[in-house]
């Protein structure tokens, strides 16, 4: 028998009051590693949505809020497509594409999907009244929205529309399919599908870009807005525009040209995102530190209790020769086992919590991260061996002479 | 060889003072079996808290093996009262949580055995108390008897050259005491000093010698024969 195995045996023989109180810590490291986690992840996902999205401007109809900036044509509320028009003939310094949107809910089989109609460039080139809008015959569209790498305007591959979300030419009858919506309706390239009484024929499924276009379908704004007798409108129109401009007096003049319109910068919602993401870890402290205080101070009670209760036991082995100091390892040891064990825990918990809630509640898919569980860990080991400290000096400090008089 | 030198403890409690030893000597050489009577409250217990090394004196001096157990740290008297002294208690003071074995592994835990010879040690000493049998068995599935040879077994683990026992036999039936005290004298005959408290005078007639407390005061009543 050691220290170890008796302090393990003791705690089992009845486990319900330290576990008790137990479940703060484990709260605790359970709300910080499951917020950290989200926020990591929901940080690396805005990142990643960062550099496969082509826009960073979206001027939409002025009485839509905001909430995700990924679907912001998915709101119901409309705007003139004319408004395109204004916009490339007013010929912006910094603008680089335009991409007008609208979105219908449709069915296909009677699955529901949803149809994104957008403009491919060469109904830009077609129009004679915008020949010679340089923009769209010189590079255009990057693969980041900043002025970076141009695209061939020659360049025709379908494909496209994943990275750069603009396309050259799509027919009237033709659909672009996300990875995910081609796999739910089992289509691949050159199927037919039939979408709002017509037949379409599948051009190309998208390769998988982990946005929200994964799940959509694409096809023809003019058939789009003929079809589901919407008319000539849109629900938003993204600018891919150089970032220096953008952030200069390009939103100011967009503002002007379209007054009827919100103007929204990226780097608005970013800086909304990561400021939310701030206050929310910052949050995450304070639930850990509270439910930290609390759980060491139960334990600091538990831990009194379990003193008081065992004053025989502890004479009788100090009568047998037990230290002071073996007396003191043996209740900060028992601390240090409800440390570790609640912070495994909590950490297990709360990574289950940001495993299930990433995905509900932000669209995040989480991983499990490693360096949460040394850090709740720690942190829970301290408190509760800080917790017992005064409790176990208690112990220590009892006369072996108890051993006799409490026969 | 123990020595109590003039030895007064006085309690204070609630702004009284209670003399529990008062002015006591006493000489208790080797391989010696004292048996310590007296009315209650007279300070039996407290004379075996201050052999023990558990309580220093308000004055005087306690010698085991001519050193004085008061000057020594805390730390070295707890040393040496796992290495030299054993106790028995009247209500055993087993361990509830442990199994015998465990119980009686417990001092040789606390000097630093490795766990295999704790083991061994343990059921050597169960099977000398009779108790092999039992040893994976918690206090409270055996008779009170069994407790106290379980007790018996654990105060021989560490090889103690001196044994205190406070009414060792007080929770007992006349049979069962017998069995202890039957113990008890064979860990006398293998050359240990044994002090032990008694109010029964029965028990006490397995001492070598009586001494009877009387508010603090040792008196010396009987020797019985060597033989
Ligand atoms: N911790 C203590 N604080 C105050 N007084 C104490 C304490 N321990 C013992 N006393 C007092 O000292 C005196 C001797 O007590 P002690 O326990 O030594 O008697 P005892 O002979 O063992 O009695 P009993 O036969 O009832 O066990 C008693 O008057 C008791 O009240
Ligand atoms: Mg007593």
């Amino acid at each position: 028998m050691k220290i170890q195995s008796m302090i393990w045996k003791e705690l089992w023989q009845r486990p319900t009051s330290m576990l008790t109180s137990l479940v703060a810590v484990t709260l605790g490291v359970a709300a910080l590693v499951a917020i950290q986690n989200i926020i990591v992840f929901s940080e690396e996902k805005i990142a990643g949505d960062l550099e496969s999205l082509g826009a960073n401007v979206l001027v939409l109809p002025p009485s839509v809020t905001l909430q995700d900036y990924y679907s912001a044509d998915m709101h119901g509320h409309t705007m003139p497509e004319e408004f395109v028009t204004r916009l490339a003939l007013a010929r912006m310094p910094g603008v680089e594409n335009l991409a007008p949107k609208l979105c219908i809910e449709a069915t296909v089989d009677s699955i529901p999907v949803t149809l994104t109609g957008i403009l491919p460039r060469s109904e830009f080139q077609a129009k004679t009244t915008w020949q010679g809008v340089g923009m769209f015959t010189n590079a255009v569209g990057t693969d980041r929205g900043c002025c970076a790498t141009g695209i061939d305007a020659g360049d025709d591959d379908p494909n496209s529309l994943a990275t750069t979300r603009t396309i050259q030419k799509l027919g009237e009858r033709d659909v672009i399919l996300g990875p995910d919506v081609a796999a739910q309706l089992g289509a691949t390239t050159g199927d037919k599908l039939n979408l709002l009484g017509e037949d379409f024929e599948v051009l190309t499924v998208l390769p998988a870009t982990g946005t929200i276009d994964d799940g959509r379908m694409f096809a023809h704004l003019h058939s789009v807005q003929e079809l589901s007798g919407a008319g000539p409108v849109v629900n938003v129109i993204e600018i891919m525009a150089c970032c220096e401009d953008a952030a200069g007096s390009l939103i100011t003049n967009l503002s002007a040209e379209l007054p009827d319109t919100r103007v929204i910068t990226i780097a608005q919602v970013v800086e909304t995102q990561v400021a939310v993401n701030g206050l929310m870890s910052k949050l995450s402290w304070v639930f850990f530190s509270i439910l930290l205080l609390v759980g060491g101070a139960s334990i600091a009670s538990v831990m009194y209790a379990n003193v008081t209760e065992r004053r025989k036991e502890i004479g009788t082995l100090m009568a047998l020769g037990a230290s002071r100091r073996f007396v003191t390892r043996m209740f900060l040891g028992k601390a240090a086992i409800l440390g570790l064990a609640g912070g495994f825990g909590g950490f297990a918990f709360g990574t289950i919590l940001a495993l299930i809630l990433g995905p509900q509640l932000l669209d995040v898919s989480v991983q499990p991260m490693p360096q949460l569980l040394a850090v709740g860990m720690f942190t829970a080991t301290v408190v509760a061996v800080a917790a017992s400290f005064l409790p176990a000096r208690h112990a220590a400090g009892l006369d072996p002479c108890l051993v006799f008089n409490d026969a | 060889m123990y020595e109590l030198k003039s030895v007064t403890q006085t309690y204070e409690r609630r702004g009284q003072t209670v003399t529990a030893l008062d002015h006591c000597s006493l000489e208790i050489p080797d391989n010696d079996f004292i048996a310590i009577v007296g009315p209650s409250g007279s300070g039996k217990t407290t004379l075996l808290s201050v052999l023990g090394g558990m309580l220093a004196p308000s004055t005087g001096e306690v010698l085991l093996d001519d050193e004085s157990l008061y000057n020594l740290s805390i730390e070295e008297r707890t040393a040496l009262r796992g290495e030299k002294i054993g106790f028995v208690f009247q209500s055993f003071n087993l361990i509830s949580w442990m199994t015998a074995c465990e119980n009686v592994q417990v001092p040789l835990m606390l000097c630093g055995q490795s766990a295999e010879q704790q083991r061994e040690r343990a059921m050597e000493l169960l099977d000398r108390v009779g108790l092999a049998d039992r040893t994976e068995h918690q206090p409270a599935e055996l008779s009170q008897g069994q407790q106290q040879r379980v007790a018996l077994a654990r105060t021989l683990a560490n090889d103690p050259q001196v044994i205190l026992a406070d009414e060792p036999t007080g929770n007992l039936d006349s049979e069962t005491r017998q069995q202890v005290m039957k113990y008890l004298t064979e860990f006398h005959d293998d050359g240990r000093t044994i002090v032990m408290v008694t109010h029964d005078q029965e028990t006490a007639a397995f001492a070598k010698r009586t001494i009877r407390l009387v508010a603090g005061v040792t008196q010396e009543l009987n020797i019985a024969d060597a033989a």
